[in-house]
């Protein structure tokens, strides 16, 4: 079984957020973390060169396949069907035909505007990350065709401190929702988020009402709003457009919550029951209309459009 | 509220005790010598005491102002609606699983007019600290917010929520509960609420907890108040992987309401009695209502639709960014 995680560890912007590992070290975690992200974005031809980037150790069983296998079953475990954390990247090219898609508004960058420094300064964190990766921020949008059908997708990157909600998160919502609203299309949100972006203060925590006002013109221009919570969500995302969907729906075992459990352990006091924030646990009490394996989102997706338009 | 000796004092505060210790033991002294008059040292330590309780206000921390607002003799929502309101009819449960005692709310009159009051609630000894959770509502709370708003909507009654809280309750049957979409559903209800909306933060202003009953027509925030995404602590503990630095959080949040009403967060200061809401309650309530009145007679003359058009626009402005050429 895993290790349980801390979910506001990866807030900080401190940890590489990685697929934690049974028993592994934080650094052996660190560099199969990069491994599995080089193994991701490299080509095949630079693979060969690099062979220890081609294999991938699935967290939840063990089981070892190469990266390549990994990718074509969707990073969905071939053996235990642990659905692997991936980014924006990949889920667009998991959604759209052809991985044909025009991303919006991705020259919102954040900024350091409260001069906010924990262990290091907001905006140096923000340069570093800028200059180790290709992402811009915690949250993309883009529009595109799922079998045909036009929506506009935005989704997360938990790799950007923790996928966390700031203001550009809020202003890239809600310029996808006006986007929607101008051309009638139906809008989806993926998930995968620890919460607020501490480093924002205030003004992290207004996005949670910026985002509800503006889901509030999606509904009454009667658009239809997916929500889709994969591993993990919590915090401000779920108290605010998470938990919003006209559909509330989730990758299997992904882990959803308000509070983290760590937070939870230590208020209680007592042991968290197996499966607690699970996507089943979820479900099963009511808040979640299914669970959806990533291999079969696609065509679940075209399904769901063809029931709310014909 | 409790008179000294049952007064109790922060770590900055302790000089006004020391006063009052003087005031004591001048007392003591003018048993013992009925002869002198006494009457001038003391008037002249009770204004010494008027004038430190100034004083230590003036230069307060962000801590120690987040210390201020959960001094245990301030006072907390039902005490507001006692000294602000006439009739006051507490409703309670949320139709669904209980009442829970960390929210309250109910009909009230104010200067003659019908508002719909809603709040966390406080504890003011060991058994209610227990009893009202602290502050910390569960889902159900949460919920009995929201059935009383639509309650008040229905009968197009103005709200007023008076925030304090350390935060929404994170336990087990609250997250069985739905602790994220109930505060969800309701910050989505509150932008769309037809009749006038008023949140004033009277204490401790913790994240989605305190923004479940936070979204208004007008957000104010009383002086000892703090109001962000998280408290000190647990930033502290999170972003710098220790608990002790609290202080350098508190500095950090800007979760002073001076630091929110320069961002544009909030939009008005309430003021405190000298030394904080905590040294007369009646005071401080009457403050309160004179800007709750005056800030609901600004909101009332707009029509249903600009008001809930206005909220979305109020809070789409927040935030900051840069915008690059690609
Ligand atoms: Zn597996």
């Amino acid at each position: 079984m895993k290790k349980d995680e801390d979910i506001e560890t990866n807030l900080s912007g401190n940890a590489e957020n990685r697929e934690p590992d049974s028993g592994a070290t934080a650094e052996a975690r660190e560099k199969w973390y990069k491994r599995f992200r080089k193994g991701i974005t490299t080509s095949t031809a630079e693979k060969k060169e690099t062979p220890e980037g081609l294999w991938s150790k699935c967290p939840e069983c063990n089981y070892i396949c190469t990266t390549t296998e990994l990718k074509e079953n969707l990073f969905v475990c071939p053996k235990c069907n642990y659905h692997h954390r991936i980014g924006s990247d990949e889920y667009y090219e998991i959604l759209f035909d052809n991985n044909e898609y025009i991303e919006l508004f991705s020259n919102i960058r954040s900024k350091d505007f409260l001069g906010f420094t924990d262990l290091k300064p907001y905006q140096k964190r923000l340069d570093e990350i800028h200059a180790k990766t290709d992402l811009k921020d915690s949250m993309r949008v883009a529009v595109g065709k799922i079998l045909g059908s036009e929506m506009v997708v935005a989704c997360m990157d938990f790799e950007f401190i923790g996928g966390s909600l700031g203001s550009v998160m809020g202003e890239k919502f809600s310029r996808a929702v006006d986007y929607a609203i101008e051309r009638q299309l139906p809008y989806m949100v993926i998930s995968k988020s620890g919460g607020a972006r501490m480093m924002e203060s205030a003004f992290s925590l207004m996005q949670l009402a910026k985002t509800s006002g503006k889901l509030s013109q999606l509904s009454d221009a009667g658009l239809p709003y997916i929500s889709l919570l994969t591993d993990p969500t919590f915090g401000g995302i779920s108290a605010s457009f998470g938990m919003l969907g006209d559909l509330n729906i989730a990758e299997p075992g992904a882990l959803i919550g308000f509070a983290g459990p760590r937070v939870i352990k230590e208020t209680i006091k007592k042991d968290l029951p197996e499966g607690f924030q699970r996507s089943e646990f979820l479900l099963d009490h009511g808040f979640l209309d299914f669970i959806i394996d990533r291999k079969a989102l696609k065509e679940r997706l075209k399904q769901v459009m063809v029931l709310f338009q014909n | 509220m409790p008179q000294y000796p049952n007064r109790q004092f922060l770590d900055f505060e302790q000089p006004i005790k020391d006063l009052y210790e003087q005031i004591d033991q001048t007392k003591k002294m003018a048993e013992k010598n009925p002869k002198i008059d006494y009457t001038s040292n003391i008037q002249q330590l009770e204004s010494l005491i008027v004038e430190k309780r100034r004083e230590i206000t003036a230069n307060l921390t962000p801590w120690q102002r987040v210390q201020l607002s959960r001094h245990p003799d301030r006072p907390y929502t039902v005490k507001y609606i006692d000294k602000m309101t006439t009739s006051f009819l507490e409703l309670h449960g949320d139709r669904n699983v209980r009442d829970d005692k960390a929210m309250v709310g109910g009909f009230a009159q104010l200067d003659g007019e019908t508002v719909m009051f809603i709040g966390q609630q406080k504890g003011i000894n060991t058994k209610t600290r227990q009893l009202r959770n602290f502050g910390m509502a569960n889902p159900e709370g949460y919920r009995k917010a929201l059935r009383l708003m639509k309650l008040a909507e229905k009968f197009n009654k103005p709200i007023v929520t008076l925030i304090d809280t350390p935060g929404a309750y994170p336990g087990l049957e609250a997250e069985e509960r739905g602790q994220g979409e109930a505060i969800a559903r309701n910050i989505y209800e509150m932008v769309r609420l037809k009749v006038p909306v008023i949140c004033v933060i009277i204490g401790e202003g913790a994240s989605g907890g305190a923004l479940g009953i936070g979204v208004g027509d007008r957000v104010l925030m009383m002086e000892n108040t703090w109001y962000t995404v998280i408290s000190p602590e647990s930033c502290s503990s999170i972003l710098w992987r220790s608990w002790d630095k609290k202080e350098i959080a508190a500095e950090q949040l800007r979760l002073t309401a001076t630091d929110m009403k320069g961002f544009g967060l909030v939009d008005e200061i309430v003021p405190e009695p000298i030394g904080g809401a905590h040294w007369d309650y009646t005071e401080a309530a009457a403050i309160l209502k004179k800007h709750i009145i005056k800030t609901l007679n600004e909101i009332k003359p707009f029509s249903a639709e600009q008001r809930v058009n206005q909220r979305i626009r109020k809070f789409s402005k927040m935030g900051f960014w840069d915008e690059v050429v690609d």
